[in-house]
């Protein structure tokens, strides 16, 4: 059974079959290996000039099995996965992975975990509408934008890789807490990166927001109503710009996010335009949450008791007294680790891209017996075929743009 | 040997010559697919900048391209796709399988990950890392640069033993014909008619 | 068992009849199981009028080597008000040969493509569903990944492919 690169030519009959009558329109084949898609997915169009009339999507180019890979790994292993499913914002995965084994476990974690969890939190959904706002101006000419942005990317890189030692992946939370201990001089790289991230977001502000070119672009294209929106289980930005007023910072408050202020910012365009907004202004409120959270860090230990057998002791007492060594063993060896009930649960956080939930049945064992992930992208792209047609062919980018399609969260 | 040279004049061979402006101009094509094609992205932008060594005009067209980035995991339903897209590069060509889903499966040992990429197309360079930090990548293309100034010929004689087709197909001096036919036929005009 | 507190609990022992023993909870979870007969009937009412407007997930979980387990496959529907912000989980159950379950697409459109994956990866079977096909695996794949009994390295169908030597191309 060698794989072959899919027929087009069956897809094409199956959209012939439908128009047979209609001879003048032609189908054009967008992806998978395609600039504006920035990741792997495919498109068959059918076009009527360069009207889009239909769009059947084609995905799983880049389905790696990450749900079969969870059955493998156990709760703190599999971090590393998650981290590598939407790759524009790895830790806010991380943080929602480790949300639902808390939930699942029953543990509370400690007060400056929650902080500095919220910090990373906030600085990822930064990471990640940083880039999908610049590659969606990019992807319609603008290309300064991308390049101002992508220089604040390069600052959060840094904030995490002094935070855990990788700049990409950090795989940096635990069950009940994280790796190490947040330093000062983390906390002076994001005092001063919120220092100098508001005059490049007025910068990129004055080059888009207003620019006759962009809003022409934008306004008005891919309009998805807030009755469909709700319909079709948007959540996230692309659900808030549609007018739903639903954040679950807000409705299922979790981390620190309480004791902070902020808005949730809505509008009721719900076309591409309204969408930018969304993400430019929540960038804003992302700054002000992670000013107010840096400066109010409680001390205190940032693990959760390690009596607990659900984290890792700390390596100093790990390479220097038995207890810990034994403590460490017991922890990490197969068959041993933590208890867990055989239950199941869903917890859900809301991540840049819109909730992003975890459906965890255990088995009482040390790996999870099934982990779904709710993924956004997959939810938000399944829209895209029924809010398309009556388009021009080059408002596809801006549609795909927009709704921030990130393949391996697509295809897991 | 006592040959006087004037200034600014210096010797070298052809190949050498054709080399160093080979290796100096390459044009990737960022055959990116997951988290690496991020840092490839980190790589051609404002802080890493890899227009320094001639190889920032990245072009999503097989056809332009004469270095293949494969950033990120290949899977079942992509390999087909990655292969054709290897075939249609024209010679002389190379491939840099960039991370360790590229080079190995990294850690997705799954059914769907193909485990490396060179099982299926040749590869050059193998930059390792999860992903591998942009200074990982500079170095490889230098690398890759050193490796085009050692190995290659004016003529690309290494590649005559190629046996598939590559690259556009040749010039059809009929075809043309009978388009000319047809046009002085239907007195539009031709081609220098 | 302490009471649940739900808005659903009355509406469907009022419709349905059902009592206590199908209701479970587990930190703020509340699930409720469904007969696979009776179960497009108990979205449509949950639907229509207990305002559980938006489908957030659809999932399947295999359970042939889960202890105590009675049935192969569960099939949980997550559903939110998005008014109140209620949550509420539909369990059902269903079995070997040819699982099938009511396609919830007239519901809600949003089903459309988790019904997909789930069928992709389990082979549950949606009737009424506009366009059940593959969505993440190949067309000529011909297995369930996710099922219990697929080895997580596969079959050996991810290195089935010609290889291209640097003496080809």
């Amino acid at each position: 059974m060698p794989f072959e690169v899919s027929d087009l030519s069956a897809d094409v009959d199956a959209a012939a079959g439908e128009y047979a009558d209609k001879e003048y329109l032609w189908t054009l084949n967008f992806g998978p290996q395609h600039p504006a898609t920035h990741t792997t997915l495919r498109l068959i169009l059918t076009l009527d000039g360069e009207k889009v009339v239909k769009a059947v999507p084609d995905i799983g180019y880049l389905h790696s099995g990450f749900e079969k890979l969870a059955e493998d790994l156990d709760y703190n292993q599999y971090v590393t996965i998650v981290d590598r499913m939407n790759y524009l914002s790895p830790l806010a995965n991380e943080i929602a992975w480790h949300h639902a084994v808390e939930k699942l476990l029953g543990i509370e974690i400690t007060p400056r975990c929650k902080y500095v969890r919220t910090i990373i939190a906030e600085l990822m959904r930064l990471h990640d509408h940083l880039l999908n706002t610049g590659t969606s101006a990019l992807d319609l000419g603008a290309f300064t934008a991308f390049l101002y942005f992508f220089q604040q990317r390069e600052l959060i890189y840094d904030i995490s890789e002094c935070a855990s030692g990788q700049r990409f992946h950090s795989s940096y939370t635990r069950v009940g807490g994280v790796l190490f201990d947040v330093t000062n001089e983390w906390v002076e790289k994001v005092r001063s990166f919120c220092r100098g991230f508001r005059a490049v977001h007025t910068e990129v502000d004055g080059l888009l927001t207003r620019n006759r070119i962009f809003i022409d672009r934008t306004k008005g294209v891919g309009v998805l109503s807030k009755e469909d929106a709700i319909n079709f289980s948007c959540t996230g930005p692309v659900a808030r710009a549609s007018g739903v007023v639903r954040d679950l910072r807000k409705d299922e408050p979790y981390l620190a996010y309480p004791d902070l202020d902020f808005k949730v910012i809505c509008t009721t365009g719900g076309d591409c335009y309204a969408r930018y907004l969304v993400r430019m202004h929540e960038m804003l409120e992302s700054i002000k949450l992670i000013e107010q959270a840096v400066e109010n860090i409680p001390s205190g230990p940032i693990n959760v008791d390690p009596e607990g057998k659900a984290v890792l002791p700390n390596k100093s007492n790990v390479y220097q007294s038995i207890e810990g060594l034994i403590h460490h063993f017991e922890v990490i060896m197969p068959n041993r680790g933590f208890a867990t009930p055989t239950e199941s649960i869903y917890a859900a956080t809301e991540s840049p891209n819109g909730e992003l939930g975890f459906y965890i049945t255990a088995d009482s064992s040390s790996k999870p017996y099934r982990a779904r992930c709710r993924p956004p992208s997959y939810i938000h792209f399944a829209v895209f075929p029924h809010i398309i047609p009556g388009h021009m062919l080059s408002d596809v980018v801006a549609v795909l743009g927009s709704l921030n399609i990130i393949a391996a969260e697509l295809d897991r | 040997m006592a040959v006087g040279l004037p200034e600014n004049v210096f010797m070298t061979t052809v190949n050498a010559a054709a080399s160093w402006c080979r290796k100096n101009s390459l044009w990737p094509m960022p055959f990116a697919t997951a988290c690496c094609g991020i840092e490839l992205m980190a790589t051609a932008s404002s802080r890493y900048d890899l227009a320094r060594f001639g190889a920032e005009v990245m072009r999503f067209s097989p056809r332009q391209c004469d270095l293949m980035i494969v950033a990120g995991r290949v899977v079942m339903k992509m390999m087909p796709v990655l292969q054709r897209i290897w075939l249609q590069m024209p010679e002389p060509k190379w491939c840099i399988s960039m991370g360790a889903c590229a080079c190995s499966g990294g850690v997705f040992d799954t059914y769907a990950v193909v485990q490396g990429v060179d099982r299926f197309i040749p590869v050059d360079m193998y930059v390792p890392g999860c992903p591998p930090r942009p200074e990982q990548l500079i170095q490889a293309i230098m690398d890759l640069q050193n490796k085009i100034q050692q190995t290659g010929t004016l003529n690309g004689t290494e590649f005559d033993t190629r046996t598939q087709p590559t690259g556009p197909q040749p010039f059809d001096r009929e075809e043309m014909w009978r388009i000319e036919d047809a046009a002085l036929q239907s007195k539009v005009g031709g081609f220098g008619v | 068992m302490t009471e649940i507190q739900h808005s659903a609990v009355l509406l469907l022992s009022e419709q349905f009849g059902f009592d206590a023993s199908a209701w479970s909870r587990n930190r703020d979870n509340v699930r409720v199981r469904v007969d696979s007969e009776r179960v497009f009937e108990v979205l449509k009412c949950l639907k229509t009028l207990g305002g559980f407007d938006m489908l957030v997930d659809i999932t399947g979980v295999d359970e042939l080597e889960y202890p105590n387990a009675t049935d192969r496959f569960r099939v949980v529907y997550c559903l939110l008000n998005t008014s109140t912000g209620e949550r509420l989980i539909v369990l059902t159950y269903v079995n070997d040969p040819q699982p099938t379950l009511p396609s919830a697409y007239p519901l809600w459109k949003g089903a459309d493509w988790m019904e997909r994956e789930v069928f992709d990866m389990f082979g549950i079977t949606f009737t009424g569903h506009p366009d059940l096909r593959r969505i993440l695996m190949p067309e000529e794949f011909t297995e369930y990944p996710l099922r219990k009994d697929y080895p997580l390295r596969g079959r050996g169908e991810r290195h089935n492919f010609p290889v291209i030597t640097r003496a080809e191309s």
